[in-house]
């Protein structure tokens, strides 16, 4: 098992040097992080060249590369365009982004699975009908119109509803009301106060990832249900006797999670940058926002550790999904 | 023969059809037939003819969309229309199966000893796990698996593919069953393997007590081990007799036909020349037309009756039973074996 | 979890490769002649199975009107985009809600309408250029892979791993930045580099399978070339998953250029797309719905249309419903 880690770890290093260099070519290219500063009036040559020194834009292109990755590795991420440090930036968005998507994510696991299995255990039923149907529009939603509709549609009517027009229940903006505790407002500042007000915020956007990722599970744990219903181990296992709670669960199910779990295993790695629009919508300052900002502002080391930051996320998850496939299947050799 | 013997498991007019989109496919279309406790019946006829579909019927283990009629009697009690708990208990217990392909047919993820362990367990609940254990061992041990008290705890993927079929043998006997259907138990396998599962089967159903039907699509196979033989086409049993009767004085050109795909390695010389497999296909099962399944491919087919009218399965001789127009014709010929042969010529 | 339009998953291998060379393997003298019969029948029974699908068949009609409606409709609807219409004389206020006239409504002088008429059409091209595109280059990179295996697979299976680890949206984000001119066609081509590794190992996988099979092993030992093998052997018993993935492919690359330019990544004026109509409309989705909801639902009326199509194909290549066990 450890050298079977050790051994998928050193394959995964080269892999992300080399998105890493992909990166950087990206960025390079994205603009010149300059362009403000170059076409505003009366700004002095010598300001000029001093942000370009800083931001290592007057060095060649392969050593400007080593010496972002050369910090890089050892955590320092550089400076912003704007200067302030990178990764204050980068962790305070992974905050905000991660808070949404975990729940999120394990919300749609759970329900979508659940659903996947009843559906192929009584396939062709009503249930499976109603649910087919149904994930599969979810599915084929885009999330700009599932978001949208629950913004600019469900919360307002069912605010109204609620006789809260003036102070909303369901909140469409933001991951938290600003300035909801300071100094005027200490009753404010308690951990139950603040949870209210974060899940008040949270409610839709999570509503909204749960509606368009669930249907995704449901699809593919009723497809990997119905096939393993139909292995011959499982005609086997009905074969000798048992009881059907027994064959679904202990063999059809139990083979059915190796896929699953290695394909929701690999989406957690696509998480941190698979909300973006979702954020947009909703308005937080989360990992999306950081990279609209970054790409309109051109703000390389933003930009770059942006990329890296999801990048090893997604490396790192494939190697947790080999990880469970290996203890999952005996079949895998370690 | 001990035809006096009450049958233990008694098939009547059999039929399973499957409503599917390209409209209803008749996989089974009224068999019938007994077995007599130790009897080994083989059961021959090319793939697609049927002999899993009525096999899974006698198990109760079709899927839902399955229309099936007729009867399947185990000791005088219907299993047709037996509520799940009670076939439940038949299964693997009463008639057990074993399947073709033992590199799917066990759990992937279970150690042996563990699947195993359920098949006891699923019919002797007081079982502890001392008892359980040592009972699979025994049961490896019966099947000819070397180091049985190792290998019990191997996952199927350490086994080569002969010693998973006596792994799932083994699964099937755990529990003395009085029938034992073996789905083309050796198609899958190889041929130097074959004939030592085969000889082994006949070694258990000895130890055990248990009749055999015994499916392939391989007359080799059931050569000089079965009892009663009977061959089938396109959902229709249309010869059964002693393995003598079908194999020396046939009365259907198709069990001819059959006889031809048999690999030669006999001492007659003139067999190699004689026998030449049938060509052709049978028929969809989906909209049968009238007639002789047989008769595209038969070259006794007269033309006439044998497209209009389907045969009757007929007595033709003791204990004998065939299915044609023109079994007369064959029992006429000298060396019926010769027919098809004869037509290419 | 993506919120974006997911790089399609790999299929699993359909089944119908297999049908087709059973029945070819029964004459073995004529396998080309054979093929080309048995192909014919087989895609009559992939129309029947499709026509079949009801949603499948009213999607493909629901799409065509759209495609009609973003390519035809300009020429025959009064208003342009870029006509600026004045309020008309004696008309109330109301004149830029949704009438007769103007059914979409009116949106600073525009005619929502055409303007979501021409948004339609860029979006749809859009997708179409990058189907084109990263299914070519991922059919070669699968078949190649597939075909040669050994180093060659291994230096595109871990090229293909590596493209998978870029995030594919920030990236084209990163490219279109510095782009001027033809702003569409550079986004094309840039979603279309970051699409193309799904099928890439569909089709790896297909050809993996396909080359043990014995009609390969025939072509190639009376001589037959490895493109020759590729194309005229392999490739056709793969046209069942790469027209599915084609498809689900469109769907995909209307939603993943929508992203962008709703984010404001994507094309830039005087381009326009339905997320670049959805981008300029959203601040004003409640106090004036008619620029920011038609679009949404143009939007969704593709996505939907195009998934049921590429159900329909599924099930019509892959039909589950008649496997039997042998
Ligand atoms: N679940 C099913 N649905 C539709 N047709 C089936 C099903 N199972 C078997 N069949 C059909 O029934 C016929 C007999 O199959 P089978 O009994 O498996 O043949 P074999 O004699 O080779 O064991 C075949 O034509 C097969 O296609
Ligand atoms: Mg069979």
């Amino acid at each position: 098992m450890f050298s079977f880690i050790v051994r998928r770890i050193l394959v995964s290093i080269p892999l992300l040097f080399l998105a890493s260099f992909i990166a950087f070519i990206l960025v390079v290219n994205t603009g010149d992080p300059l362009e403000d500063l170059r076409t505003k009036q009366n700004v002095p040559k010598g300001q000029i060249a001093l942000q370009e020194h800083r931001l290592g834009l007057d060095k060649p292109f392969f050593e400007r590369y080593f010496s972002w990755l050369g910090h890089a590795i050892h955590g320092d991420w550089g400076r912003t365009v704007k200067d302030k440090a990178v990764w204050d930036q980068i962790s305070r968005s992974l905050g905000v982004t991660l808070k949404l998507v975990v729940f999120a994510e394990i919300c749609s696991v759970l329900i979508g699975v659940t659903i996947g299995i009843i559906s192929a255990v009584k396939q062709y039923s009503w249930f499976d009908h109603g649910a087919t149907t149904g994930s599969f529009l979810l599915y084929s939603l885009p999330v700009l119109a599932v978001g949208s509709f629950l913004k600019f549609f469900l919360a307002i009517r069912l605010n109204r509803l609620l006789g809260r027009e003036k102070n909303p229940l369901l909140k469409t903006i933001g991951e938290s009301t600003a300035n909801f505790c300071n100094v005027r407002k200490p009753q404010n500042c308690g951990f139950i106060p603040a949870t209210t007000d974060f899940l008040t915020h949270a409610a839709l956007p999570t509503l909204t990832l749960v509606l368009i990722t669930f249907a995704g599970y449901a699809r593919f744990a009723r497809a990997t249900m119905l096939e393993t219903l139909n292995a011959d181990y499982v005609r086997t296992a009905r074969a000798k006797g048992l009881d059907e709670k027994r064959v679904i669960l202990k063999h059809a199910f139990r083979n059915a999670l190796i896929p699953v779990v290695t394909v929701v295993s690999i989406d957690f790695g696509g998480l941190i940058g698979g909300a973006i629009l979702t954020e947009t919508i909703f308005e937080w300052k989360g990992m999306g926002r950081v990279l609209v900002d970054a790409v309109t502002k051109v703000d390389p080391n933003l930009l770059l550790c942006w990329f890296a930051v999801t990048a090893i996320a997604v490396v790192l998850f494939n190697l947790v999904a080999d990880i469970l496939y290996a203890v999952l299947d005996p079949r895998i050799r370690l | 023969m001990n035809d006096e013997v009450a049958p233990i498991l008694s098939v009547k007019d059999l039929t399973v059809e499957f409503p599917t989109d390209d409209g209803v496919v008749r996989a089974v279309r009224g068999i019938s037939f007994d077995v007599r406790p130790r009897d080994v019946l083989g059961v021959v006829g090319e793939s697609g003819c049927g002999k899993s579909v009525s096999s899974m019927a006698i198990m109760g283990l079709l899927p839902k969309s399955a229309r099936i009629t007729g009867s399947i009697k185990f000791r005088d009690r219907e299993l047709i229309g037996l509520k799940p708990k009670e076939m439940r208990a038949v299964r693997g217990r009463q008639i057990a199966m074993v399947f073709q392909d033992p590199m799917t047919a066990m759990n992937p993820v279970y150690r042996v000893g563990w699947q195993l362990g359920e098949a006891i367990k699923a019919h002797n609940k007081h079982f502890d796990k001392k008892q359980i254990r040592s009972r699979s061992i025994e049961l490896l041990n019966m099947v000819g698996i070397p180091q049985a008290s190792t290998r019990v705890d191997n996952y199927p993927h350490e086994f080569s593919g002969g010693m998973r079929q006596r792994v799932m043998i083994a699964m099937a006997i755990a529990n003395n069953p009085d029938v034992l259907i073996a789905d083309e138990p050796t198609t899958a396998l190889d041929v130097t393997v074959q004939a030592q599962i085969l000889e082994m089967l006949i070694d258990l159903k000895d130890q055990l007590d248990a009749a055999i039907v015994l499916i392939t699509h391989d007359l080799g196979v059931v050569a000089g081990i079965t009892d009663r033989m009977q061959v089938m086409y396109a959902g229709k049993v249309v010869e059964s007799g002693t393995a003598e009767d079908v194999f020396y004085t046939p009365r259907m050109p198709y069990s001819i036909g059959l006889l031809g795909s048999i690999p030669v390695h006999t001492q007659d010389p003139g067999a190699g020349a004689r026998l030449k497999p049938i060509g052709g296909a049978p028929p969809s099962l989906i909209n049968v037309p009238p007639g002789c399944p047989f008769s595209p491919r038969c070259p006794l087919s007269d033309g006439t009756l044998c497209e209009t009218v389907d045969p009757p399965l007929l007595r033709v001789g003791p204990g004998h039973l065939a299915a044609c127009h023109h079994s007369d014709k064959l029992a006429a010929m000298e060396d019926p074996l010769r027919l098809f042969s004869a037509v290419a010529e | 979890m993506t919120d974006h339009p997911p790089i399609p998953k790999p299929e699993p291998a359909s089944d119908i490769s297999e049908e087709i060379l059973l029945d070819t393997l029964a004459d073995h003298d004529s396998i080309e002649r054979e093929f080309t019969v048995e192909q014919r029948t087989q895609w009559k029974t992939i129309a029947r199975r499709f026509s079949r699908h009801k949603p499948a068949m009213v999607s493909l009609v629901v799409f065509t009107l759209l495609v009609l409606f973003a390519f035809v409709g300009p020429f025959l609807w009064k208003f342009k985009y870029d006509q600026v219409l004045k309020k008309p004389a004696g008309a109330s206020n109301d004149w830029i809600r949704p009438s007769w006239t103007h059914p979409f409504g009116v949106q600073k002088g525009y005619d929502v309408l055409a303007l979501v008429m021409r948004g339609t059409q860029y979006s749809i091209r859009i997708a179409l250029v990058v189907v084109v595109l990263s299914v070519t280059f991922g059919v070669i990179v699968g078949a190649v892979a597939g075909y040669f295996r050994g180093g060659v697979d291994n230096a595109l299976m871990r090229f293909t791993d590596l493209m998978l680890v870029i995030p594919y949206l920030a990236a084209v984000a990163a490219l279109q930045r510095n782009v001027k001119g033809s702003t569409w066609l550079y986004l094309s081509f840039f979603l279309a580099m970051f699409a193309w590794m799904g099928i890439a190992r569909v089709i790896r996988g297909e050809f993996l399978s396909l080359r043990e099979k014995e009609f390969v092993e025939a072509a190639r030992s009376v001589g037959a070339s490895a493109p020759r093998i590729i194309f005229r052997h392999i490739l056709p018993n793969t046209i069942g998953p790469i027209i599915v993935n084609a498809t689900l492919a469109v769907g995909a690359a209307v939603l993943g250029e929508a992203a962008l330019s709703f984010l404001g990544l994507g094309v830039k004026p005087p381009d326009t797309s339905l997320g670049k109509i959805i981008e300029v409309g959203k601040g004003k989705a409640t106090t004036y719905p008619n620029e920011f909801w038609w679009p949404v639902l143009v939007l969704c009326l593709i996505s939907l249309t195009i998934n049921f199509i590429g159900d329909g194909l599924r099930d019509a290549f892959d039909p589950k419903q008649n496997r039997v066990r042998a």
